[in-house]
């Protein structure tokens, strides 16, 4: 049997067990993501890699891929509903891209591009989220926080440490620190540990090298996030699995 | 979308020059700036276009035109006055730069109170003059609680992010949607930042 499936047509041979997306990544196919990343169990959450198989919506990070299927990717339609998700996103924050030092690494920002979005058309938020620079090395900047729970993912399946969780409902989710104060400073997070580098966006931001790499020659700035570099892995490996 | 016609239907003759108003509300200037880095190209520009109200000209009021470009977002009453005359006079309105697109920089105070920073601004800051005390002269427009990018205050008919948009993403997005097309800016000049 030919395990292979179609992805906007063209043939995308997978493993058994395998996902849409791991399989798409694995022949180096950009579907747009946040809360996916390959070393990690898939979340599910963002919703961004929603594609149509068989004509029917499903997140390609967690549905197996299966001999057959015929799976829709970059259509106007899916990306027309991946870039209102990306404006949820942008007004439900404060994403204000001139002051953020993770500009032009920042996969938001960078999927934004992708799918040229101009606007984030909805009434903004502009929520309160006080920042907390308590730790001596690394600073939460909350407000850009995307609930992509990669970083409660990472300091729990990697670093051993379930340092970050998301507390509330719906609106009022958001990204909280396990400790008595709440504070990271009173935790034992380290600059060192995997969740300190894997925030997609601008919130666990390591402190003194915010600009050691200029505004204008990041990871973004030199190619689209659909070319396959991720800005959390400088070795350069580009698309692929684990390791 | 609204698009441009670039030739006056009843004479069927020669283009006449498209009308444009730039205005900037609360932004730095910058994108004027980088509208002027556009350079030498200009010059072939003003021979499409004749300038409405703008810094260019210094007229004060924006009348009939084609084109409307609004740089920064909406912090105070005039500036909500002056964005609803570019929406009521231009045919085609342009949110221009960071600012007008999601209020960028000087929306940062609106998890603020407005009442404790003027406190904090004018009374009880570092290093203030004795007796300073928050400005009331009755000309001065009223701040608002928050500030707004553009298009929660008016219909924006285009969005041209960045901080600023550069002089060439500028300048591709006037020409084409002076030759009557929906500017599409490519690899390249789409940046928020």
């Amino acid at each position: 049997m030919n395990d292979s499936f179609l992805l906007d047509g063209e043939d995308i041979p997978f493993t058994p067990g395998q996902t849409v997306m791991q399989a798409a990544a694995a022949a180096g196919k950009y579907i747009p993501h946040l809360c996916w990343h390959p070393d990690f169990a898939a979340h599910g959450s963002c919703k961004l890699c929603t594609v149509k198989i068989g004509g029917r919506f499903a997140t390609s990070c967690t549905v197996r891929a299966a001999a057959g299927q015929e799976v829709e990717n970059r259509t106007d339609e899916l990306d027309a509903k991946r870039r209102t998700l990306l404006q949820l996103l942008f007004v439900e924050g404060n994403h204000f891209c001139p002051s953020c030092e993770k500009s032009g690494d920042c996969a938001l920002q960078a999927t934004a591009y992708e799918l040229g979005m101009l606007t984030p058309h909805f009434d903004h938020f502009y929520p309160d989220r006080p920042v907390d620079a308590s730790h001596p090395d690394v600073l939460l900047e909350f407000n850009r926080c995307i609930l992509c729970e990669l970083c409660v993912r990472a300091s729990r399946d990697v670093d051993g440490k379930n340092v970050f969780a998301l507390a509330g409902r719906g609106t009022r989710s958001h990204l909280v620190v396990n400790s008595d104060t709440g504070r990271l400073a009173d935790t034992d997070f380290a600059a060192t540990d995997r969740a300190a580098a894997v925030c997609p966006v601008g919130v666990i931001l390591k402190k003194r090298v915010g600009f050691a790499v200029p505004i204008g020659q990041r990871t973004y700035d030199r190619q689209p996030i659909s070319a396959g570099l991720r800005a959390d892995d400088k070795a350069g490996a580009g698309f692929g699995e684990a390791g | 979308m609204m698009r441009i016609e670039t030739t006056d239907a009843s004479a069927g003759g020669a283009p006449h020059k498209l009308k444009v108003a730039t205005v900037s509300l609360a932004g730095c200037f910058g994108c004027h700036m980088s509208f002027l880095d556009i350079d030498e190209r200009l010059l072939p520009l003003l021979e499409l276009v004749e300038f409405d109200r703008s810094p260019i000209t210094d007229i004060k009021h924006c009348g009939p035109c084609d084109i409307g470009l609004i740089e920064g977002g909406v912090c105070n009453a005039e500036n909500v006055h002056v964005l609803r005359e570019f929406r009521a006079n231009c045919k085609v309105l342009v949110a221009l730069g960071a600012c007008a697109v999601n209020g960028g920089l000087p929306a940062q105070r609106n998890h603020l109170e407005l009442a404790d920073i003027l406190q904090e601004v004018y009374r009880t800051g570092h290093g203030l003059a004795e007796g300073s005390r928050i400005p009331d002269d009755p000309e001065l427009p009223l701040p608002l609680n928050q500030v707004h990018p553009v298009h929660e205050v008016v219909r924006i008919d285009y969005f041209l992010p960045g901080c600023p948009p550069s002089g060439d993403a500028i300048w591709a997005f006037l020409t084409q949607l002076i030759e009557g097309k929906d500017p599409n800016l490519g690899p390249g000049l789409l940046h928020y930042d």
